[in-house]
């Protein structure tokens, strides 16, 4: 791929590589936006700047991961995601090959999750002015009337659960990078997860929270909803579903699965009387059947996550600037 | 007539000073009155001559009560005539408090000998006190400081009581917790799940001889004493010790041990004049005591501190213990009551709910702790007792801070994530709390945050300004980010070992204009100025701004913080680094422990972690250097079992060697060619490992490697000292409470002619942190 070719080569690339991956009737009308009616009810809209390395990683790349990170952020309002929109920033000299391979696997995602690509754009930049491929997609998605899920709905006596396992994702790509050998029995987790939801809504439409766990893992999701519903946390260590896997990688790399990284994952929190029909429900889809029930909301006026270890201790989950810095003296 | 207007200002309100001035005045025939008020105690005296004011003075300052402090009189004319014909104490004055909440006291000679007596009122009766011993900070809920205010609210004491409290003559002069058997608090024994034993079923004369049986009989109590609860079995009943570890989950951390009197701890530990007058002191720490090699082996619990030559030994601090022990020839474990990294017990519910299961027996009583107090614990070091945490006996206690901070704006330093502790500077004295603990433990966060308003009310203190540590994710730090801005105060972000050098100058009565010193601050791990982990540094400088001048040779910590709990992933690190791992693979494959990381499971991984630098933070930590050749000699061989221990079993082995010649320490480079300057330690390793190879002895290379590191200290801070033309050294961070190095580099430096300052009343480790902290931002703020 080169860059400054100017736009004959960028519509080249356009007509050769984009149109065909994605071609609907939107992109169809041949025009610089797209044109759709919508549906009855509310509308969302969430966008998410997608930026990882390795691109391509056990479990998806970068062009899947693009299009799972927003629908999830739509879905996680209770919407039906109704389209999308997919921006490219190129570095020059990424190989051909790889991009049609990451476009082709985005395409892909969109059609598996039912969601069509209507609109997009692409750029190139310099060599070293990018790191092989940013994509940044928009969706939109509409929410029925009469639901409330919100990050501030989480009552004390709420039940909190998962769908499954946690830190997939995060510990996958770190073992590839490091090529650390859990790669081969370890995937991200990255999944569209509106199927979920909808699954779940129809059965709990009283559910409060939904968020998905995506940087900074479950601990840092359970503190921007504890703070944002003004409440306490309490979660316990041993109802939390990981993988062997992880738990080992985890260890030799000094991180915390609970501070990873999640693309398929949802935090459900919803009144204690419907937990066990939510997670039955969870259970019966195919992306939650290793679903749990693995604490409940407190009152508590610090607003504490804090994790009921195995050994009957009560660690603080606190929130992290970033990376798990020794905090050991 | 002459008449003088005295002003009184230290430790002197709570601790029996104004019967004391009564008493004064009475015997010398003085005239007038004293008083508290907001700055202390005031004295209003008319005497025939001026040389019977003088003589009072100094009788005053002669005879002060064993608990006050007097900083200094300050003596005035009258400006008016005084007309009185007798000497009386009058009523407060609770305008403005300022001056300290005094600690918590053991108990003194007369109360001992009155609950020793059976003729006496309070003849066994376990919560006996006077204004000269007993609990003041672990009751205290609010100010003023009397008895409404404290958890002895409620119990109304009885018209005996009331007449001692009210004499001026009497000892219990407003010693707001006095209680008799009468009216004051009651004890009761219950049974493993938290019933209340009827006393029928003691079988003894009451609830203390019936516990003192209980344990003689191999049963684990817990006993809910002045400032918290502890674990308490027999010191001398293995199984018992046992017992009490595998319940508490806490397999090797040594366990405190109190014991009757100083003839029983002799019979265990060696005592010198200076550790024994620590013991008996009215703070009654635990001593960290150097254990009798030549002790009956049999007598004590070969489990109550695997793998070190020291005894943590104290004396009773309350009628309770005493009465407790009075019996015992041995001593007991008396263990503070969590489950590890749980912060200890405060009311009876909550300890009954926690500690279930570990318990066999529970000796309760029906006043709350107010405020969680654990036992401190000093060492005698370098010439001196110092302490290792400050807390029962120490806290609040203020510390006058050096010339210079009388300016600074009240403020607040919320100190570490460990073994954290909080300061407050106002009026130019610091108040450093009590040890608090670990705030990465839920309940010990909360208690922080009581901490924090329970001091900001009794201390009526408003911070203008917070200082906090610079690193990004302590939970303190972020507490004090998010106050900060929600509060519109100024916020300033202390580097950790900055703090360090700072608190052992404050230690020091280091004026704020004193000029720069070397600061040789040898520690575990600190978020550095770079980016980077510190914890082997060279700070030239003063509170109000060092530069690393030079550091230990940074390491990779493989696995962050797990290379903290893991001592040999450090080793790896370091051998990867001096060398490659192949080269010491091929060199001594004959040496067990480089056979036992090659067979590791996570060596190949952690290789590829490194080199991939995937969380390996560079750290030039001190601590992380003890680690490794701990690891290197198979100590905590996979992984540590409390903090700290990797280094503490080091230098205990090295203890065992006796003295080494300082020209067999193992070498260490120092690069001077780069700034800051580098001491690298990776000449050590070479000569280390042929030792093993040789089968040298575990202890004789502890000791080389000991010799080696304080001869390197000594030749790096000299040139540097030289270099700066700076006179004096400081030393802070934890690596100071190692004996050997401490005694050892001070020595050095001394004799090379330095002048050497170290800690001697708040601790070298994070437990001084605040300290510092509060006077690196009341720099910034006064300059
Ligand atoms: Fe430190
Ligand atoms: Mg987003
Ligand atoms: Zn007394
Ligand atoms: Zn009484």
């Amino acid at each position: 791929l080169t860059h400054g070719a100017g736009g004959r080569a960028t519509a080249q690339l356009l007509d050769t590589l984009f149109k065909p991956a994605f071609a609907n009737e939107w992109l169809a009308q041949g025009n610089d936006q797209a044109l759709f009616s919508v549906p009855p009810g509310r509308l969302v809209m969430s966008t998410d700047a997608h930026v990882v390395a390795p691109l391509f990683f056990p479990g998806g790349d970068i062009g899947s991961l693009a299009v799972h990170g927003t629908i999830n952020d739509v879905a996680m309002s209770g919407a039906r995601p109704l389209h999308l929109a997919a921006s490219f920033i190129l570095e020059e000299g990424l190989p051909l090959a790889d991009l049609a391979r990451i476009v082709a696997s985005l395409a892909q995602a969109a059609r598996d999750a039912g969601v069509a690509v209507v609109t997009g754009d692409t750029k190139v930049v310099e060599r070293g002015k990018g790191d092989g491929v940013f994509i940044t997609t928009t969706g939109i998605g509409v929410v029925p009337d009469g639901l409330l899920i919100s990050g501030d709905q989480a009552r004390p006596g709420d039940a909190i659960l998962i769908n499954g396992t946690l830190g997939d994702h995060g510990i996958a790509i770190l073992s590839q990078r490091a090529h650390l050998g859990f790669e081969t029995v370890l995937q991200s987790d990255s999944a569209a997860l509106h199927g979920l939801v909808a699954d779940m809504i129809a059965a709990v439409p009283e559910i409060h929270c939904l968020r998905d766990p995506t940087r900074g893992g479950l601990a840092t999701t359970l503190n921007e909803l504890a703070h944002q519903s003004g409440v306490g946390m309490r979660i316990h260590e041993a109802a939390i579903p990981l993988q062997p896997a992880v738990i080992a990688a985890c260890e030799l790399l000094g991180l915390d699965p609970l501070y990873s990284a999640n693309e398929g994952k949802l935090v459900a929190i919803c009144p204690a009387a419907q937990a066990e029909t939510l997670l039955a429900t969870m259970r019966r889809h195919p992306l939650g059947t290793q679903a749990a029930i693995i604490g409940e909301v407190v009152a508590d006026p610090l607003h504490f996550v804090q994790l009921r270890t195995r050994f009957g201790g009560e660690r603080l989950l606190d929130w992290l600037t970033g990376e798990q810095l020794p905090r050991i003296c | 007539m002459n008449g003088e207007r005295l002003r009184v200002r230290g430790l002197v309100q709570g601790v029996g000073f104004r019967p004391t001035v009564w008493r004064l005045a009475q015997e010398l025939g003085l005239c007038g009155d004293v008083r508290n008020d907001g700055e202390g105690v005031l004295i209003r005296l008319q005497a025939a001559t001026s040389e019977t004011l003088d003589q009072f003075c100094t009788r005053l300052q002669a005879e002060c009560p064993p608990l006050a402090r007097i900083d200094a009189i300050e003596r005035a004319p009258l400006t008016e005539p005084l007309h009185a014909t007798s000497f009386t104490i009058s009523a407060s004055d609770h305008s403005a408090i300022h001056t300290g909440i005094v600690a918590d006291a053991a108990t003194c000679p007369a109360c001992l000998a009155e609950i020793r007596d059976p003729r006496n009122r309070r003849y066994r009766y376990a919560f006996t006190n006077c204004t000269h011993c007993g609990p003041r900070l672990s009751i205290i809920n609010s100010l003023p400081y009397d008895r409404a205010g404290t958890s002895m609210a409620a119990f109304p004491m009885c018209a005996q009581c009331q007449a001692e409290y009210r004499d001026p003559a009497d000892r219990r002069f407003h010693a707001q917790p006095n209680a008799c058997p009468a009216c004051g608090p009651q004890l009761w024994l219950a049974d493993a799940s938290g019933q209340r034993l009827d006393s029928a079923h003691w079988g003894a004369v009451d609830a203390l001889a019936a516990a003192s049986q209980r344990l003689a009989a191999g049963q684990i109590l817990a006993i809910k004493g002045i400032g918290s609860f502890h674990l308490v079995c027999d010191a001398g009943n293995a199984a018992a010790v046992a017992t009490l570890r595998q319940r508490k989950q806490r397999e090797a951390k040594p366990l405190a041990l109190m014991a009757r009197d100083l003839d029983v701890i002799r019979r265990w530990a060696h005592l010198s004049e200076r550790e024994a007058a620590c013991l008996r002191s009215p703070a009654a720490p635990i001593v960290l005591l150097q254990r009798r090699t030549d002790a009956d082996a049999e007598s004590l619990a070969p489990a109550l501190a695997p793998g070190q030559s020291t005894l943590g030994l104290m004396l009773p601090s309350s009628p309770l213990h005493h009465l407790l022990l009075a019996d015992w020839e041995r001593p007991l474990v008396m263990t503070s009551a969590n489950r590890s990294n749980e912060p200890p017990c405060t009311d009876n519910a909550d300890a009954l709910r926690r500690l279930t299961g570990i318990a066999d027996l529970w000796l309760l009583h029906d006043r709350d702790i107010s405020n969680r107090v654990d036992d401190s614990v000093w060492r005698d070091l370098d010439g001196a007792p110092r302490p290792l945490r400050r807390a029962r006996g120490d806290a609040p206690a203020p510390l006058p801070l050096p010339s210079g901070f009388a300016t600074s704006p009240p403020l607040l330093a919320l100190g570490g994530e460990l073994k954290n502790t909080v300061c407050l500077l106002r009026d130019g004295a610091a108040i450093l709390s009590q040890h608090l603990g670990d705030l990465d433990d839920a309940p010990t966060a909360r208690a922080y945050r009581d901490t924090l308003a329970r001091y900001a009310q009794l201390f009526e203190h408003r911070p203008t300004m917070l200082a906090v540590d610079a690193h990004p994710d302590y939970h303190s730090s972020q507490f004090g980010r998010t106050w900060a801005a929600r509060d519109g105060l100024r916020l300033i972000e202390v580097q950790h070992h900055h703090a360090h050098l700072a608190s052992v100058l404050a230690d020091n009565d280091w004026p704020l204009d004193g000029g720069a010193v070397l600061g040789v601050i040898f520690d575990g791990l600190g978020w550095g100025a770079d980016g980077t982990f510190w914890g082997g540094e060279w700070l030239l400088g003063d509170y109000r701004q060092v530069e690393r001048v030079a550091h230990l040779r940074p390491a990779a910590l493989l696995g962050g913080a797990q290379a903290i709990r893991e001592p040999w992933r450090n080793l790896l690190a370091r051998l990867e680094d001096a060398g490659g791992w192949a080269h010491w693979c091929d060199c001594y494959s004959d040496v067990a422990v480089i056979q036992q990381l090659a067979a590791h499971p996570l060596t190949a991984p952690l290789r590829q972690l490194l080199a991939h630098g995937l969380n390996a933070p560079l750290s030039s930590s001190a601590g992380r250097l003890f680690d490794a050749v701990a690891a290197a000699l198979g100590i905590s061989a996979e992984r540590l079992q409390y903090e700290g221990q990797a280094a503490i079993e080091l230098e205990a082995l090295a203890t065992l060697a006796g003295e080494i010649n300082a020209a067999d320490g193992y070498p260490l480079a120092l690069a001077q060619a780069v700034d800051p300057v580098v001491l690298d330690p990776a000449p050590l390793w070479a000569p280390l490992f042929t030792d093993l190879q040789c089968g040298a002895t575990r202890s004789a290379i502890a000791a080389r490697f000991h010799r080696g590191l304080i001869r390197a200290v000594i030749q790096t801070s000299t040139q540097l000292a030289t270099r700066y033309a700076v006179k004096t050294i400081v030393l802070s961070g934890g690596v100071w409470q190692n004996r050997l190095m401490l005694e050892g580099v001070a020595a050095g430096l001394r004799q090379a002619g330095w002048q050497v300052l170290m800690h001697r009343r708040v601790p070298a480790n994070d437990g001084g942190l605040a300290l510092g902290q509060a006077c690196v931002a009341a720099a910034a703020a006064v300059s």
